[in-house]
């Protein structure tokens, strides 16, 4: 009795799971129109679960404890790379991708840095680090010749010191904090030598007094409600804050800055891992959003570039016309992008880190 | 035999939900990390058998503990956490009791609705709780708007990101934790106790410290624990609430676990809080049988 009661439950669960495909996606927060996941189920039939995440250490942690049960991920580059490394994803089947051919060279060939070949993963959006001002208020304190476009109205203490009653938030990420300060110095961001890094302990304490909040998703509410001046972010979230506050129309103006002494460079990058319940549904999804006008309006939502050439005649023209979200060639020399850190300095890295955030 | 399966019980559950886990957690603190699927090392191998076993035993250290040693950052985190934990439970007591007080007072038919009032945030998801303080503590929220609007204040005060927003954030999600015990024992507290008191000569304020305050102690011990072990390892308030400058066990813990991905030292972080709370738990098991045995 119990075992066909076992073997009739059994049955209804396949049957139900052959009726109802699923595709799980991890992505980033406010990192898609979501109107294009109600079509990539009309279209494929397919349910789509989609959660989101906003830092690469949780999804790091998800996909190391093995079992995530997503079917897409999006890492950045540098994560991506170690957990190639770690066997976390499968390579991709490029003869199911019929719009592989859309990408972008010149981003799928900085993409390999991370990804040897482009094997494992697309490139979904990019963007840069940078500086994201309440322009009134920071030239208020400031003056009108405030360092808006600079480091140094950040890493400067003198600057910081003035504007931190008004608030500064910076991102809750040292793998991005960390070669900026580098940059800020004059040293090589990319550095992976513990005594280069070390420099960066005495700058970063030196405005930790300053520095409201490190976190990595409030800032574009903050920035947008006015109650805070300066964020130190990702260029798209800072673009959204913007139109945020624009929508508003509560008399904010924000404004997005790549520093002039040399922005990061990153690479937010889809893949599939190694354990995902539907592979098959994984590349289905990847092919759809590498649809030139899919990917488009994801871009045209979110004010990120794509690394997806054929989009490129669908974007709005205050995305593609717009240096901060499409930067020109020449200031396209002024990026810089950055490797892991091994074990070991990786914890010399968050130690310095937990010293600056917590001050102990 | 029947009495021995109904003893059992309670032990196999605890066996299940914490003996257990406890022990995969112990397991991995005893371990290296590594970059692979499931991020540490050694796993157990049960196919080769007592080699397999032997072999994963003799690997175990106590390295990541005498880490923890080293670092001034973990004993300054757990000290901390104490700190907030104590001060938290210290003002849900004061918030709490005269809450508890005024209900046991109350005539009989107000008390079910009262009971309510303080059961119903729950029906409401604590995280979206304290999100929505949130949107009160900060720079243009309700509380500063209205403080401004009143003229009590120029300018906005600073409480989002500091501790006295963590303060704010845990004394309000564990309040019914505290008023509930007591309240239940100032409710069995014998009224004729206090009337015999007047009639000795006592003013009400000495009755209330001599009688009231002694017959809901157990109350108010039971309320204190149940405020300050989950406090102190809380999580979710300090890291939405608290700014940077708030250091506490929980952040510590997420950080070596998700930032430095480093299991081994996440884990030994883990069973040294364990370790810290067995004490107070201990205490509370012990006050609530002194409590069932005095019922008797």
């Amino acid at each position: 009795m119990t075992s066909k009661l076992l073997t009739t439950v059994a049955a209804l669960a396949l049957a139900s799971a052959a009726a109802a495909e699923e595709v799980r996606v991890y992505n980033w927060s406010d990192y898609i129109d979501e109107a294009l996941l109600a079509k990539f189920e009309a279209e494929t039939g397919i349910k789509l679960i989609y959660d989101v995440f906003d830092s690469n250490e949780v999804l790091e942690t998800k996909l190391l404890a093995g079992g995530s049960g997503y079917d897409v991920v999006v890492p950045t580059g540098t994560f991506l790379q170690r957990q190639i490394a770690a066997g976390a994803f499968q390579k991709l089947d490029k003869s199911k991708l019929a719009n592989y051919g859309n990408l972008w060279d010149v981003i799928s060939e900085r993409a390999a840095k991370y990804d040897a070949g482009n094997e494992y993963a697309i490139n979904y959006m990019w963007g840069t680090t940078g500086i994201g001002v309440n322009v009134g208020k920071v030239k208020e304190i400031l003056g009108d010749d405030a360092p808006v476009d600079s480091l140094a109205l950040i890493f400067d203490p003198a600057n910081a010191e003035k504007l931190a009653a008004c608030g500064i938030h910076m991102l809750d990420a040292p793998d991005e904090v960390i070669p900026a300060t580098l940059k800020f110095l004059g040293e090589d961001p990319d550095s992976q030598d513990a005594a280069v890094i070390a420099k960066t302990e005495a700058v970063l304490m030196g405005v930790r007094p300053h520095i409201q909040k490190f976190n990595s998703s409030e800032y574009i509410n903050a920035l947008a409600n006015g109650d805070i001046c300066v964020a130190f972010g990702w260029s798209g979230d800072i673009l959204q804050a913007r139109d945020r506050a624009a929508e508003a129309n509560n008399g904010v103006e924000i404004e997005y800055n790549a520093p002039k002494e040399g922005a990061l460079m990153w690479f937010d990058m889809m893949a599939i891992p190694v354990d995902a319940p539907n592979a098959e549904g994984a590349h289905k999804f990847l092919d759809f959003i590498m649809n030139a006008e899919n990917m488009a309006a994801a871009s045209n939502y979110v004010y990120y570039a794509n690394g997806n050439k054929a989009s490129q005649e669908f974007l709005a023209e205050d995305v593609i016309g717009d240096p901060a979200i499409y930067p020109s060639e020449e200031a396209l020399q002024n990026l810089y992008t950055k490797s892991p850190y091994d074990t070991k300095l990786q914890r010399t890295v968050t130690r310095l880190w937990t010293k600056v955030k917590s001050g102990t | 035999m029947r009495k021995f399966s109904l003893v059992s019980v309670p032990y196999f559950w605890l066996l299940i939900l914490f003996l257990v886990p406890f022990l995969i957690v112990l397991k991995i603190s005893l371990s290296d990390t590594a970059l692979a699927i499931p991020p540490y090392t050694p796993t157990l191998d049960l196919s080769e058998g007592w080699a397999g076993f032997k072999a994963f035993w003799s690997e175990l250290d106590f390295e990541n503990f005498v880490f923890l040693t080293e670092d001034a950052l973990y004993w300054k985190a757990y000290l901390s956490s104490l700190q907030i934990a104590a001060i938290s439970t210290t003002l849900a007591l004061l918030v709490g009791f005269p809450i508890a007080y005024g209900m046991a007072q109350a005539p009989d038919e107000w008390r079910p609705t009262l009971m309510m009032l303080v059961i119903l945030p729950f029906w409401t998801s604590f995280l979206i709780r304290v999100y929505s303080w949130i949107g009160i503590l900060s720079t243009e929220g309700f509380l500063n708007q209205f403080l401004l609007w009143l003229g009590v204040i120029d300018a906005p005060l600073i409480i989002m990101n500091t501790k006295i927003a963590v303060y704010i954030g845990i004394v309000y999600t564990y309040l019914p934790f505290m008023i509930l015990p007591i309240y239940s024992a100032l409710e069995k507290l014998d009224g004729s106790l206090l009337e015999a008191a007047e009639d000795l000569g006592c003013t009400r304020t000495k009755a209330f410290w001599l009688i009231t305050i002694p017959l809901s102690r157990p109350g108010i011990i039971a309320g204190c624990f149940l405020v300050f072990i989950p406090a102190l390892g809380e999580f979710v308030i300090p890291s939405l609430l608290g700014g940077s400058e708030t250091l506490m066990i929980g952040k510590v813990l997420w950080e070596e676990f998700f930032n430095n991905r480093d299991w081994p030292v996440a884990s030994a972080v883990a069973v040294v809080l364990l370790a810290i709370l067995i004490i107070p738990i201990i205490l509370f098991q012990r006050n609530e049988q002194k409590q069932r045995e005095a019922g008797k």
